[in-house]
């Protein structure tokens, strides 16, 4: 099992707490979103979170104002959308 | 949006109608025998097809019949979703079956038929529920019987088959009547409920399925848990595209094999093309064999690879493809391979400019946005406006770079893909059109319309 920091985006509004939380995990874009620090795809939206970072990260959870992050557990590696055929 | 639609693609013709009544064309439709040799599969049964045509052509047959065999057979066809993301059926299915046994109370699926069409250049899905409604229907039964089996309470159960089942089908206005009319004609059509599909590019994203059908509101919602886990009312969901489902019936039918005998071992079957072009060419669906060849698709349609600069496979959130020597599949070596996505081909005449007619297309998906999340929200309109100004000809070469950063920062940033969706199309143009971005950002358009030479 990994553990992974979801962002809900259709809730969130930019304030900025996570990414001062988190400085080494995420970044702000031009509008002040966050920004997974070296991730493509949908690695930024469900944030693959270090050992090291967990402590902050569910902080960033219970303080996010818009109580748009969530912690994750799942199995990796999670099946993408596509698959190849055979 | 209005201006996308307007000016490109050429605007469905609306019979005199005003422009915000729903829009039904019927295209002719065919399956490309002269150049791909395919029979009709799905359009076997001929135009508007009743239930009589329907069982004449097909042979009669129980689709609440249907079991864990059904899931086998579409596990071995090959099979995989004509909406768009391409994914193995089989696996969609067996996901959202086992999710309806855990636990105590096995949870009743959920299965909806999604022939919600918002893609402006597509119109396949409207042309099956027109022509081979009752395909599609059998193919909803059937799947919902086989996972009403295999999810609720095992086959010994009273009352399997579809009873367990929650079947929907979702479609524009357009397609309903038609719709209504193929379930009144036949014994088993009572138990599907229809939901009316508004005409939005995102209204058949499937969590925005499932939100309308839930709560009325056709956009995409946080997917913290799959649809096949927790989809409508907490049930596990299954949006099917309804292309997929009338596969689905032909091979509860006739077998996986014969399945696989059309299209290639890669991309076993066959598909629904949308294809469109410059006048003089009409929009016509096309029924063709996995791993056809663009060229020929073209050619069935009308026209000339050398008389196309460019094609737009796969739709607005599909990618721009020189027309020679690409194969039509979901998977295959890139650069041979365009991905037919939800089926739309569309070709740009050699006299117009790639890059405005990119433009276009970004402007609407920037207008298509719900508007919920942050960087499609701001993102896109930051693009599609980056766009416009090298379309109008501003001589900034910073343009270029700053299109591609913004592609870059929205990527997997969002409840769904519009954003990546919207950024594959730019990364396409980018490449494909790339001299007329260099000629764009020295001051000048090959194309008509564009600014003086």
């Amino acid at each position: 099992m990994k553990t992974y920091l979801h962002i809900d985006w259709t809730s969130c509004d930019g304030r900025g707490l996570c990414a001062e939380l988190l400085p080494g995990l995420l970044d702000r874009d031009d509008w002040g979103y966050p920004v997974a620090r070296g991730k493509t795809g949908r690695e930024r939206t469900d944030v693959p979170l270090r050992d090291a970072d967990r402590e902050a990260a569910q902080e960033a959870v219970f303080l996010c104002p818009k109580l748009a992050l969530s912690l994750l557990e799942r199995r990796v590696p999670e099946p993408e959308q596509r698959t190849t055929g055979r | 949006m209005t201006q996308a639609r307007d000016t490109f693609p050429p605007a469905p013709q609306d019979d005199g109608r005003d422009m915000n009544a729903p829009i039904f064309r019927q295209p002719p439709l065919q399956a490309s025998r002269q150049v791909t040799g395919q029979e009709p599969r799905l359009l076997a049964a001929g135009p508007d097809a009743g239930w009589a045509q329907h069982q004449e052509t097909f042979g009669p047959w129980e689709p609440q019949r249907a079991g864990q065999g059904l899931l086998n057979a579409l596990g071995a066809s090959g099979l995989t979703g004509r909406g768009g993301a391409a994914f193995e059926t089989w696996r969609k299915a067996t996901a959202a079956a086992g999710s309806g046994r855990k636990g105590l109370l096995a949870a009743r699926p959920v299965l909806i038929a999604n022939g919600a069409e918002g893609e402006p250049l597509s119109f396949k899905d409207r042309t099956l529920l027109a022509h081979a409604p009752h395909l599609v229907i059998d193919g909803l039964l059937a799947l919902a019987a086989a996972l009403g089996q295999t999810g609720s309470g095992g086959s010994g159960t009273k009352g399997t088959g579809s009873r367990g089942t929650t079947m929907y089908i979702y479609a524009q206005a357009a397609s309903l009547p038609r719709v209504q009319h193929a379930l009144s004609e036949r014994p088993d059509g009572k138990r599907i409920k229809m939901v009316q599909a508004p005409e939005t590019f995102i209204s058949g994203e499937s969590s925005a399925v499932v939100n309308m059908i839930a709560n009325g509101t056709a956009v995409p919602t946080d997917q913290r848990r799959r649809l096949s886990e927790s989809g409508l009312n907490g049930r596990p969901t299954l949006v099917v595209n309804v292309e997929t489902l009338a596969q689905v019936a032909l091979i509860a039918r006739y077998g996986a094999h014969w399945f696989r005998e059309a299209g290639t071992p890669a991309d076993p079957g066959t598909r629904l093309v949308s294809v469109s072009g410059p006048a003089p060419t009409r929009d016509v669906v096309l029924e063709v064999p996995g791993g056809a060849q663009l060229s020929a698709v073209l050619q069935e349609a009308g026209m000339e690879s050398a008389a196309v600069s460019a094609v737009l496979v796969g739709g607005y959130h599909g990618r721009w493809v020189r027309p020679a020597a690409h194969a039509l599949s979901p998977v295959g070596p890139p650069g041979r391979t365009a991905r037919p996505g939800a089926g739309v081909i569309h070709a740009l005449d050699l006299n117009s400019c790639g890059i405005q007619a990119t433009s276009r297309i970004v402007n609407y998906l920037a207008g298509q946005s719900a508007r919920q999340c942050g960087p499609c929200m701001f993102g896109l309109p930051a693009m599609a406006s980056v766009l416009n100004r090298i379309a109008a000809g501003e001589t900034n070469p910073r343009l270029a770079s700053e299109l591609d950063r913004l592609g870059r920062l929205v990527s997997g940033r969002g409840a769904c893909r519009h954003p990546e969706g919207t950024t594959g199309l730019i990364s396409s143009a980018l490449e494909v059109f790339a001299g007329d971005f260099r000629a764009h950002l020295s001051g000048y358009c090959a194309g008509p319309g564009g600014m003086a030479a």
